[in-house]
């Protein structure tokens, strides 16, 4: 079962938003949510590294790199290594629903740039309990996530 | 009691492991953050604090877990490979799975008890090469290269006592297991020196306005057309021009899949079945251990009335490399 669809409108209206004050929400949704959970993998490897996550279908693009304190959006449209994928797959990757060589197989994950970065983050972000994360998600939210999981794992 | 298509799952990380284990899987298998096992990526693998964490799991759960030590010791590192021996011993692994007979020697003399298993990577292919590792290292389990048919499975099978372990799905290598170099031509790293067939850091993908680019070390491995189905970055899978055809000169990407084969391989006293995959993820590892585990269980139910259940296959091409699944070497009925 697939994840709610977004609406076209949407699409539309973010994918004309300027590049770096979606990167900066981008950053500050990320440390509020996350970090708490993420700041406990070793980020020393990856410290300096500028990432882009690209979502395809709203014509998006974020630019950040990873510091002592979290995320650190970043004004320059250039990336060491950039994800590319719709915001469905980027969600069901999120929520463990999707192993991420399954959609590179199927072509709907392109990692570009520095393989072993884009790789070394992905093993990073498997090694993390998604229960934990969740758990530790302001509002509730985990709460909402972890049912949408459950509902997605339904068999059609 | 022998075992019997014991479900041995892959884990590269807590997760995956927990995922194998809830799942239904009789062992996981892992591996140490270093070049001593066959997976060596980045930040992939288990540091000691989430072994101590899985073994404590798994066994909770009274499951096995295994460590891959499958890589060969190079010189003057020799000691990195011994630690991780010694380290299985300590965290109460229930089995390393070893290729190499000079670690197999130090396994003996220093841990007598530990279980031994002959990895693939040793590419023993013959019940003499078996009980020769049985005789000099007192191996339990082999682990048999993907290149023997059934008919060969069951010669070697009934010539020795050493447990047999099978491949049953995952991506398939060129038929020369623990013995190919192919990458190291491109890269420099081979399988059995630095535990990876394309180290990552000399893979490069590129979206081009011919298509997604697939590199290795800059030799262009694959050209993707949109709907196409992309494969592993490996030279053995590669599209490559010979006398102006371009076609896969080696091999196509294709996953192995055995589910088919299930009654014949408990009919030969199989002892385990081994699902690839410690680079993928957490939720690939739940899909294929759910499948599996309902075939394996619907085999020892009644191995007569035993039908692979479209649904399964369904599932697992789903996630498989390639567009489509083989029975590999196993189903060759000319031999």
């Amino acid at each position: 079962m697939s994840l709610p669809a977004i609406p076209k409108p949407l699409a539309r209206v973010v994918g004309i938003l300027p590049a770096f004050p979606v990167s900066f929400a981008f950053s500050a949704a990320g440390n509020l949510a996350a970090w708490p959970t993420l700041r406990e993998l070793d980020w020393s490897e990856v410290r300096g590294r500028r990432f882009c996550v690209r979502v395809r279908d709203l014509g998006l693009a974020f630019y950040f790199s990873v510091g002592p304190r979290g995320f650190v959006p970043e004004v320059a449209q250039s990336a060491d290594v950039t994800f590319t994928a719709t915001a469905e797959d980027f969600a069901r990757l999120a929520l463990r629903l999707e192993d991420p060589d399954t959609l590179f197989f199927n072509r709907r994950l392109l990692i570009e740039g520095d393989t072993d970065l884009g790789l070394r983050v992905k093993n990073m972000l498997d090694g993390v309990e998604l229960e934990t994360l969740l758990r530790r998600l302001p509002l509730g939210l985990g709460r909402v996530l972890l049912s949408l999981r459950e509902r997605a794992l339904q068999p059609a | 009691m022998p075992a019997l298509l014991e479900l041995i799952c892959p884990a590269g990380s807590l997760p995956a492991l927990k995922a194998a284990v809830d799942g239904g899987a009789d062992g996981v298998y892992l591996g140490f953050k270093n070049n001593t096992n066959a997976r060596n990526f980045s930040g992939l693998n288990f540091d000691d604090a989430a072994i101590a964490a899985g073994v404590d799991y798994a066994h909770g759960k009274g499951r096995k877990v295994l460590l891959a030590l499958n890589t060969y010791p190079q010189p003057g590192e020799v000691a990195r490979w011994q630690q991780a021996v010694d380290r299985a011993a300590e965290l109460k692994l229930d089995a390393v799975i070893l290729a190499d007979p000079g670690l197999m020697a130090y396994a003996v003399k220093r841990h007598p008890d530990l279980r031994l298993h002959l990895s693939v990577q040793g590419s023993a292919t013959s019940y003499e090469a078996i009980n020769f590792y049985r005789e000099r290292f007192n191996i339990q389990r082999a682990v048999l290269p993907r290149v023997l048919s059934l008919a060969q499975v069951e010669t070697v099978a009934s010539n020795t006592e050493v447990e047999l372990e099978l491949f049953g799905f995952g991506g398939l290598c060129v038929m020369v297991e623990g013995r190919c170099l192919l990458s190291s031509y491109a890269t420099g790293d081979s399988p059995n020196t630095c535990g990876v067939c394309s180290p990552a850091h000399a893979v490069r993908w590129q979206q081009t306005p011919k298509g997604m680019e697939s590199r290795l070390n800059g030799v262009l491995i694959d050209r993707y057309a949109d709907d196409e189905k992309a494969g592993y970055p490996t030279l053995c899978k590669g599209r490559f021009e010979v006398q102006g055809e371009t076609y896969y000169a080696l091999e196509e990407p294709t996953s192995l899949n055995t589910l088919a084969l299930l009654p014949e391989m408990a009919r030969l006293g199989i002892a385990a079945i081994k699902i690839e995959g410690r680079q993928r993820s957490p939720a690939y590892v739940a899909q294929v251990t759910g499948v599996w585990r309902a075939a394996i269980d619907a085999v020892k139910r009644d191995a007569e009335a035993y039908r692979v259940e479209p649904a399964w296959h369904s599932q697992l091409d789903r996630v498989s490399e390639g567009s489509m699944h083989t029975l590999g070497a196993y189903y060759r009925p000319w031999k």
